[in-house]
């Protein structure tokens, strides 16, 4: 049975800015600037946000830094940060907030310029104690282990990983908004350069600028803004682990527990999903969703992706804009599988706009395959 | 080896130092822990007693961290792997003795106290 905050709040605006490559800007001018775009999408004033949810690299207090640079005094906010998928807790959080009243519009953002500050992912997560003396690079080792897990224990190969990679830089094709667009082939992704077996550099995600924002309200005044409502119809989050040496099957993430939940919280069956929108940081991340939220049985995602199945018109649109891969990743991507889908459903993504896209489904990864949390948005037709 | 008011990072930091590789068990439901902890993760029993470890265990999970090679061309690649030990419990370390692309998952190895980071750690060689 659905759950009573169905249908009840709704994305109403979002916004970018400086996505790919920003030089000379910082990350809150960044995400200030996203948030006054998403601001203005909605027909909202910036005086109109009384509710704030941040997390970045580089705030240890974002919800203070972002309130005082908009000038806002907001009766709620919300600093949650479990990486990647602070985004999607965040679009539960929000619509928790909403729905209690505790505050009227909504505002989640996020910014960060790692590209041209430094070029590498910045992360203000701890070292582990535990695993900082082996000289991992995190995330990239973690990421790698996974793979080397799932490949010995399923039969997966390297190719089929790159399937992931090529399909996301195929809808990047479609996607002018994408930072890395031209041909690439499976044999492209096994002859560049490898950095953490088995996985090469092109197994990894962007290293961008950017900043992302979206607004929600409640449904009653949704309906009365500028652009169409897209309704927030459940959500739900699991972590199993902080560290990768602690995680109890580096074949299985929470996924498997936080997708099933919100599916039913938003009384939604996975075959109702138009749309998966699946953070990958890494391309053994696409396979690891695709198994754990139910698109394939365990094991089988490697052969589920080949032959294009996952790009443009394959049997499911997974990560239209071209994802962290191909699209934009400025260190913590969750936001901007948010922005893709709405994007989406509003019938608003052009060239790649999935056919009938009335529910899409959002996943964020956090944390070395630490924290998921997965979101299910949809059109009014859906409510 | 415990003196009074240390924790167990520190107790098993100072077993090291004396070249002992010991891990914890729970004396009444018999499950080992690592990394070292003050209760049984899950269900909270404190009756943890520091027990020596096997040293055997088997990759779990491996990679190859790939560097610049050095000016000589000789090669500065490095082996990461997530090792589980007989005893139930896994944890980070690297496989020593062979060259880091052939550590494969499934391999036995056995623990050896090295200079880890500059500090005694948990290193594991091929059996």
């Amino acid at each position: 049975m659905a759950h009573a905050l169905r249908g009840k709040t709704a994305v109403v605006g979002i916004g970018t800015a400086g996505t790919g490559e920003a030089p000379g800007r910082s990350a809150i001018e960044l995400l200030g600037e996203a948030s006054l775009n998403a601001i203005a999408d909605a027909g909202l004033k910036l005086s109109d946000v009384d509710g704030i949810f941040a997390a970045t690299s580089t705030h240890a207090f974002p919800t203070l830094s972002v309130a005082e640079y908009l000038g806002l005094r907001p009766r709620f906010v919300d600093g949650t940060n479990i990486g990647g998928a602070s985004f999607e807790a965040h679009l539960l959080h929000a619509a928790l907030a909403l729905d209690a009243g505790f505050c009227d519009v909504a505002l989640i953002c996020y910014g960060s310029n790692q590209r041209t500050a430094g070029g590498r992912l910045v992360s203000m997560s701890e070292p582990q104690v535990w695993e900082a003396p082996f000289k991992p690079r995190m995330p990239l080792t973690a990421y790698a282990l996974a793979a080397s897990r799932h490949m010995h224990q399923f039969g997966t190969t390297r190719e089929q990983l790159a399937e992931v990679a090529v399909a996301a830089r195929a809808w990047a094709n479609l996607n002018p908004e994408a930072f890395a667009r031209g041909p690439l082939s499976v044999a492209d992704v096994l002859a560049s350069r490898m950095i953490s077996d088995p996985l090469t550099v092109l197994d990894c995600c962007l290293v961008t600028d950017g900043g992302a924002a979206c607004v929600m309200t409640r449904a009653d005044r949704a309906k009365h803004l500028a652009k169409p409502p897209v309704y927030f119809l459940g959500g739900a989050g699991a972590q199993w682990h902080r560290a990768i040496s602690t995680m109890p099957d580096l074949t299985i993430t929470a996924a498997s527990e936080s997708g099933p939940r919100a599916l039913t919280h938003a009384g939604v069956s996975l075959s109702d999903v138009k749309l998966a929108m699946l953070y990958d940081a890494f391309t053994i991340c696409t396979l690891l969703f695709l198994e754990d939220l139910g698109f394939c049985p365990k094991g089988e995602a490697g052969r589920f992706v080949e032959g294009g199945a996952i790009g443009p018109g394959g049997r499911l649109a997974v990560n239209t804009n071209g994802g962290g891969l191909s699209c934009v990743h400025p260190g913590m991507y969750g936001l901007f599988l948010i922005i893709e889908a709405v994007t989406q459903l509003r019938g608003a993504a052009g060239e790649r706009q999935v056919k009938d896209c009335d529910i899409a489904l959002v996943h964020g990864n956090g944390g070395t395959l630490s924290a998921q949390v997965t979101g299910v948005l949809g059109t009014a037709a859906t409510v | 080896m415990t003196e009074a008011g240390q924790g167990p990072e520190a107790t098993f930091r100072a077993f090291l130092k004396e070249g002992r590789f010991m891990i914890q068990r729970s004396a009444s439901t018999g499950r080992h822990v690592f990394y070292p902890r003050v209760a049984l993760p899950g269900t909270g029993e404190r009756d943890l007693e520091w027990v020596p470890a096997s040293g055997l265990g088997t990759v779990y999970a491996t990679t190859v961290a790939r560097q610049r090679p050095n000016p000589d061309g000789s090669s500065n690649d490095y082996n990461i792997a997530i090792v589980e030990l007989d005893e139930g419990v896994r944890m980070m370390s690297r496989v020593e003795g062979v060259p880091p692309t052939e550590v494969k998952i499934g391999q036995r190895v056995k623990a050896r106290i090295a200079e880890v980071d500059g500090a005694p750690g948990i290193v594991f060689d091929p059996v």
